[in-house]
């Protein structure tokens, strides 16, 4: 689009490949429980060595079937074992971060995941509130479904991104479903859905092209019917607000608002004189694609291959999304200022124990093949809200907004958080979704 | 001495004085032997020690080499391929979101069950290596003289994800022709450096070590082995040290020969548009930025990061290079079709012992973005286009950018691993090109 080709003439950087092209082939996801795998088995090549513990998902239908997480002894023991013989490269070469997660940091948290992280705190945290397991669309998709207990509230759902998962929003699934016992209104509250993309975490991995964010959108709309639901709204960051401009535009039965707190409003045509805030924004994009753009060029080429390490290697799997907590959070130096580090390992483990580094990665490939993943997603007419978090990767001014959305009706910037602003700052984003959505009750 | 070890990679080494650690050294022949005392970083103190493969310090000499690894290593690699934790087979039927799984598992269960890394290793302990330290850099390379005297002195460079493992058989008919269907007067003297974070040759523990400094190491190497006149070859980023000892006229380079020339069409666009025969290279250089160079985006910008999953699964560190002998060589889908299991395997294993998928991906970071601009060069260059590389600029874009461009082939068999997928025409186009240069 011509916004990535103006942004390449001012960086040098390369626009992603965009022609589509589509492979169709039915999906057929069995296995047996979420215990340790004897069904679905790889290949010859590992008839003879030890296989490493699979865990596999139980074969969604069109019903809503409750889920529960149960990863097996063998493969955390399996993990603790990668840990412990991992095999390190040198150090950096530089002081800093730039040349990504710092030798001495890598394997301090390599080490607290080993010997000090508990899986079975945070899984016994996951399975207290309901989940369930669906299959949209040929695909079995895994979401966490809390209502509340007040009948009138809003239906919301709530999409994570890239390196994110439900663990984001887990903070604020209790204030927002019961906001009462969170020193909040009962006016205010949400029956909360809060799905896991394609390829990520309990949800299924497509086995045929075609998942980008106008497919999950379908789907999504398709959950929220299923639920019973004719009046909701949606919220997403990172890829999840890919995936509620989708929605927005798509404009399905029930949908009447969304919000974001990442907004892909960059006009076609860059401002000739931007002022300073133009100009942040435009800086924050520059800067993302000069330099921090390397993960996103590489999944959205090549996920498979960048699959292989990270699904043999704990520590590689971790370090990749580590580095995104350091990078894309409001903090001092280290991510730790921002996100505790048994919460980023909550979510790293997620990664880990469901396998998911090249399906998640695939996200990145869908949508670059289909033209989507820039900067902009156009005009919207649905009614919008939005909260800019002050670290987010880029932050557009509001006048790029108002030129997109003619319906916007909140917009609020922040002076705290960052791109996993729900995480860092989960009662901030709380009372954004209060405030934002009281306009929209019936 | 003692410091610049201590600062090399948390390794911790015992040395009391370096007369000592030579006296060790030249005991073992400076084999890459795991010295009992070294202790590893703090967290791996309960991992095996003997897994490590460590190279004995260089000094301004020029210390013979010998390669042994560690049986631990190798079997430490066995036990890991053996436990491979697969990603699932994704949506792709090709080639087009990288290694198809079963692809790679193909390859790693060869890689377990049948390759033998002894071999490599014999045939490159039957070869002259060596280890020398410049510019405070311990550099490993291979020099094998000719027995004719007025042989042309040879420096190639291997870039990534090749290595010295490239140019091994080529260095006989380089080295003898008479015996390989050439020419006594046909003959060179040939050195093969690894460049630094890569094989056997240290790892820089500081930032700096970009192109044009590398450049200036070869030339030194080159003196130091007592060559006042010589050429140099490359392709890659081999490609771009070598255009940069000519760019920089390092003392005693005579010519150059690239095997994939880093040219560009010079700003700006002409009035009428690019020329039909300018078309296919710059379609290239598109699909090149917009599909083939994620490995260079993150390589170049996040090494580290990238680094921990590589250096710690072979499996890991295996694709994110056979991916490459796939795109990069002359095949019509499968990279066997260009280049043997056991080369590709060799290249794979060298990276996977030496423990550089970091150190080798930092030069992306330290010169991808910087030196690999268009170059104007005004030393003889000689070009030979294999045209099954990635990249086939045409020869207008190399009138326009070396002036003094005394050699330009297209090779019609043969891709961007020119010396190993087609070593006789590699050989044909060096005794070719340099025989003007003599």
């Amino acid at each position: 689009m011509q916004m990535k080709n103006e942004l390449e003439n001012r960086t040098r950087a390369s626009a992603p490949f965009s022609s589509r092209r589509r492979f169709m082939r039915s999906a057929a996801i069995t296995g047996g429980t979420g215990l340790l795998a004897t069904g679905p088995v790889p290949s010859r090549a590992q008839e003879s060595a030890k296989k490493a513990p699979l865990l596999v998902l139980p074969a969604a239908t069109k019903d809503v079937t409750p889920f529960t997480v149960h990863v097996p002894r063998a493969a955390l023991d399996d993990l603790k074992r990668r840990l412990a013989s991992t095999r390190w490269p040198e150090r950096e070469t530089v002081g800093d971060w730039s040349q990504g997660v710092p030798l001495q940091k890598a394997q301090a948290l390599i080490a607290y995941w080993g010997d000090k992280y508990d899986w079975r705190r945070f899984e016994a945290r996951l399975n207290a509130f309901p989940q369930y397991r669906t299959q949209i669309d040929g695909l079995g998709i895994h979401f966490i479904h809390v209502r509340s207990p007040h009948r009138n509230a809003l239906p919301i759902i709530l999409t994570h991104g890239w390196p994110g998962s439900v663990v984001e929003f887990m903070e604020i699934i209790g204030p927002l479903s019961d906001p009462t016992r969170y020193g909040g209104r009962a006016e205010d509250a949400f029956h909360v859905v809060v799905p896991s993309l394609p390829g990520f975490a309990f949800s299924d991995k497509p086995m045929e092209t075609g998942w980008d964010v106008n497919r999950i959108a379908r789907a999504w709309a398709t959950i929220m019917q299923r639920l019973g639901y004719d009046r909701w709204v949606a919220q997403g960051g990172d890829w999840g607000a890919g995936v509620t401009h989708a929605l927005a535009q798509q404009r399905p039965q029930g949908l009447i608002a969304a919000h974001v707190n990442w907004q892909f409003v960059f006009p076609e045509k860059l401002p000739e004189n931007p002022t300073p805030a133009e100009q942040r924004a435009i800086d924050g994009a520059s800067r993302f694609a000069n330099d921090w753009s390397g993960y996103f060029r590489e999944q959205a080429t090549r996920p498979q291959t960048i699959g292989y390490p990270l699904a043999d290697s704990a520590a590689g799997q971790a370090l990749w999304i580590y580095e995104k907590f350091q990078a894309w959070t409001d903090n001092h130096g280290n991510p730790e200022d921002a996100l505790a580090v048994d919460a980023m390992l909550d979510d790293i483990s997620l990664y880990w124990f469901t396998d998911t580094a090249a399906s998640s990665a695939r996200i990145y490939w869908e949508n670059t093949r289909a033209g989507f993943g820039g900067l902009s997603r156009g005009r919207i007419e649905l009614p919008m809200a939005a909260s800019v978090f002050p670290h987010e990767i880029f932050c557009p001014p509001k006048a790029w907004a108002e030129a997109l959305w003619p319906n916007l009706f909140y917009w609020n910037e922040l002076d705290k958080g960052g791109h996993f602003a729900a995480f860092e700052q989960p009662k901030l984003f709380t009372e954004e979704l209060r405030k934002a959505f009281r306009s929209r009750r019936a | 001495m003692k410091d610049d070890l201590e600062h090399r990679a948390e390794i911790a080494v015992p040395v009391t004085s370096r007369r000592k650690f030579m006296r060790t050294a030249a005991v073992t022949s400076g084999a890459g032997i795991l010295s009992a005392g070294l202790v590893p970083i703090r967290a791996q103190e309960s991992a095996n020690k003997a897994r490590l493969l460590v190279r004995p310090a260089a000094t301004k000499d020029v210390t013979l080499f010998t390669v042994h690894v560690p049986q631990a290593a190798l079997d430490d690699l066995k036990r890991r391929l053996a436990a491979v934790r697969w990603p699932d087979r994704g949506s792709a039927t090709d080639w087009s979101q990288g290694v198809p799984l079963a692809k790679a598992q193909e390859l790693i269960e060869d890689w377990r069950t049948r390759y033998n890394w002894r071999r490599a290793e014999s045939s490159l302990n039957a070869l002259p290596q060596f280890r020398t330290q410049i510019d405070g850099l311990g550099f490993y390379f291979i020099h094998v003289r000719s027995k004719h005297e007025n042989a042309l002195p040879i420096i190639l460079t291997h870039g990534w994800p090749g290595s010295i493992i490239e140019f091994l058989q080529v260095i006989g008919p380089l080295v003898d022709p008479t015996a390989h269907g050439g020419k006594a007067d046909e003959a060179f003297h040939v050195v093969i450096p690894s460049l630094p974070g890569f094989g056997f040759s240290d790892k820089p523990t500081e930032a700096g070590w970009r192109l044009p400094r590398i450049a200036n190491a070869w030339a030194a190497l080159m003196a130091r082995l007592g060559y006042s006149r010589y050429v140099a070859q490359g392709g890659d980023l081999g490609a771009g040290v070598s255009s940069w000892m000519a760019k920089q006229r390092v003392s005693g380079l005579a010519a150059i020969h690239l095997n994939l020339p880093i040219l560009f069409p010079p700003p700006p666009p002409p009035p009428g548009g690019y020329t039909a025969a300018e078309q296919p290279a710059l379609a290239q250089l598109g699909k090149y930025a917009g599909d083939g160079s994620g490995y260079a985006s993150i390589q170049a910008t996040r090494p580290q990061t990238l680094g921990y999953g590589l250096a710690d699964s072979p499996v890991g560190q295996a694709m994110w290079i056979y991916e490459k002998f796939q795109a990069w060589s002359d095949n019509k889908g499968d990279p066997a079709e260009a280049i043997s299991a056991d080369h590709m395997l060799d290249d794979i294993t060298l990276y996977w012992l030496t423990d550089t998928a970091a150190s080798s991906a930092r030069v992306y970071f330290e010169s991808f973005a910087k030196d690999f601009a268009r170059m104007p060069i005004d030393l003889p260059v000689a070009v030979s286009i294999f045209k099954g590389d990635f990249f086939t600029p045409p020869k207008l874009w190399g009138d326009q950018t070396y002036s003094k461009l005394f050699y330009w082939n297209e090779v019609p068999n043969g891709g961007h691993f020119a010396a190993l997928e087609q070593p006789e025409l590699f050989v044909a186009e060096l005794r070719k090109s340099f025989a003007q240069v003599r």
